[in-house]
This record gives structure tokens, sequence and C-alpha cells, in this order.
């Protein structure tokens, strides 16, 4: 008895760092779990980037699933996972529509006609409002939704070639093998 | 207290923001320093300076100046885009029962150690013989 005894401070020290191990390697903190898995996609109106008179709403994004993806020209990331939004513009039948968030409307334009538009179109948050109600916090950050806007997935951060055949592209045959053929496409 | 009041002051980022009366201002004040930073992990809205906490905090300014929600309203509002995290308040779910149970857990530890500590029997008396060899030792020396 008193010598397990001496074990005792061992086994609570090996029960930390297994604690520890786990808490720090499990789940990343800049990851945070986005409140609106599962859940309607917000109501919003926004200007179309380029064309400022033209509104557009949450109806825009309903009928197909529909990849939203939140970019910026200042993020550095964004410039890695757009030639992955070419790629995957050119192999999949999955819609894209971009929110160029508290960007430069020239630099956006520019950045769209250098690199590429892998968009269907493209809305303008200017002030971040829309941002807010997506509870986006950096850019890049993307949401997948369902013919009805249900939000079923969500990435923060770059969308890569590992996460596309991963993540979002099985995800995508189950919704297209789940929808109901669209009346008039 | 006049330096203590200027450091925050200091570090704190500046908004223009006016308001009603008093009473709304203190209530922004309390809110903004309630909720966390979606961005900056161990810093609350008030204290950062990362872009996100500056649109937050102007989100928070119009939902109660413009909107007139209340302050529950208004934490419900982030909770359903930022999900629990800025409200600092983790929930009682099986991936944080560890954390809600380990204070309980180390209450009854500690109390178990404490009362083996307490209830160990006092060492027993010498007997005459071990009493008579204590004293030679001591006098030897």
């Amino acid at each position: 008895m008193k010598r397990t005894g001496l074990f005792i401070p061992l086994g609570v020290f090996l029960l930390i760092i297994v604690i520890g191990y786990a808490g720090f390697s499990l789940t990343d903190p800049h990851q945070l779990p986005s409140a609106l898995l599962g859940k309607a996609f917000p109501e919003f109106t926004v200007p179309l980037l380029g064309d400022s008179d033209t509104h557009v709403d949450r109806s825009a994004l309903l009928g197909k699933p529909v990849l939203v993806n939140v970019w910026a020209t200042w993020c550095p990331t964004c410039k890695a996972e757009h030639d992955e939004l070419m790629r995957i513009k050119a192999l999949s039948e999955l819609r894209i529509v971009g929110v160029n968030y508290k960007d430069d409307e020239r630099l956006a334009l520019k950045w769209l006609a250098d690199y590429g538009d892998p968009y269907d179109f493209t809305m303008q948050d200017l002030d971040g409002s829309l941002g807010v109600e997506l509870g986006v916090y950096g850019a890049p950050e993307s949401f997948l939704l369902n013919a009805e806007g249900t939000v079923i997935y969500k990435r923060v951060g770059e969308i890569n070639r590992r996460i596309w055949e991963q993540e979002i592209a099985p995800r995508f045959a189950v919704l297209v093998a789940s929808e109901p053929v669209q009346p008039g496409g | 207290m006049i330096l203590v009041s200027t450091a925050t002051w200091a570090a704190a980022p500046v908004d223009t923001y006016s308001f009603r009366d008093a009473q709304e201002e203190s209530r922004y004040r309390a809110l903004i320093d309630e909720f966390r930073c979606p961005k900056c992990l161990n810093t609350n809205l008030s204290g950062s300076d990362a872009p996100i906490a500056m649109d937050l905090r102007r989100k928070v300014y119009r939902l109660l100046t413009d909107d007139h929600l209340s302050d529950d309203e208004i934490r419900t509002y982030l909770q359903e885009r930022y999900g629990d995290f800025v409200l600092y308040d983790p929930p009682f779910k099986p991936a944080t029962w560890a954390l809600w149970l380990a204070p309980v857990g180390f209450v009854f530890i500690s109390g178990f150690v404490l009362l083996r500590v307490l209830r160990q029997s006092p060492a027993e008396p010498l007997s005459e013989s071990e009493t008579e060899r204590l004293r030679v030792i001591l006098d030897d020396n």
C-alpha cells in the first residue's frame, strides 16, 4: 500500500500530459465551429461587385447547391485558394458565389480579370456587415448550401485539393443525388 | 488610480460613438467587455484592435442604439452567428464535461486526501526500554 502510493504523483502527471495533449491537438482553437451549420443561410441584400446598382438577396442562392466563398484581395491565402476554385469551376457542376469582403472594388475587379473569375456572381460586402451575419471572422471562409439555402458545411481557411476531394465534393455529390430534378433547371 | 485608468484608456481602441444617455453608453461598454473577439482568442471586443472586433463593436452599437435590443437579445444575436465562443461561457456538453466537472473532482480528491491524513493513527507511545534507549542516545551527545 505504501509503495503503490508512491505512484500517485506519477499517475497524476501522466493524466495531465494526456489531457493536455488531447486538449491542444484535437481541436484547433482558431477553427471556431460555425453557429450556422444546419441552419438557414441568413437573409441579406447586397450590391454586386462591379455593378453597385444591382442588388441580390438570399433568393439568388437558392434552387441549386452553392458554395459561398468569402474572399478579399488583401488576403494572401485567398490567392492560394483561387487556383483551386478555378479548377473546381472547370471540373464540377457546383455553383460558386463570391463574397468580396471588406475590399477595394477596383482591386477586386482587377484580381478577377487577372486570375480568372470562378464565381457565378460576386457580392460586395464593403463594411463587413454581411460577414457579421455569416459569423465570418477572417478570410477565406466558405459555406456549402443545399438548394433550400441551408448551410451544411463550413470551411474556415483555404479550400485546397484535399479539402475539395475529402470534404466538399462528397457532400456535393450527396446533395445532387438527393435533390429532386429542378423543373427548367 | 489615475495611473491605472489612463493605462486602460491607452490600451483600448477608440471608437467615436455617441449615445443617447449615460446608461446606454454603460450598457455598450459592459457588452463589449463581455464578448470575446473571435479572431484573437484571449481578448474581449473592447480590448482588441482586430478589424473583426471593430465590426462587432459597431454591430453591438447599432443593435443597441438603432434596433433597441435588450442585452440578452444582443447576446443571442452574437451567439447565433459566432457560437458559444463569443460568450466566454462554455455550455455543458460532452466535449466540456471535463472542464465543468474537474473542479468538483478536485474537491473530492482533496477531501479524500485530507481525511486520510487526519485519520492516520498517531504514533504509539514509546515503551519503557525505548524511552531508556532514547535517553542514553540523547545524553551521549
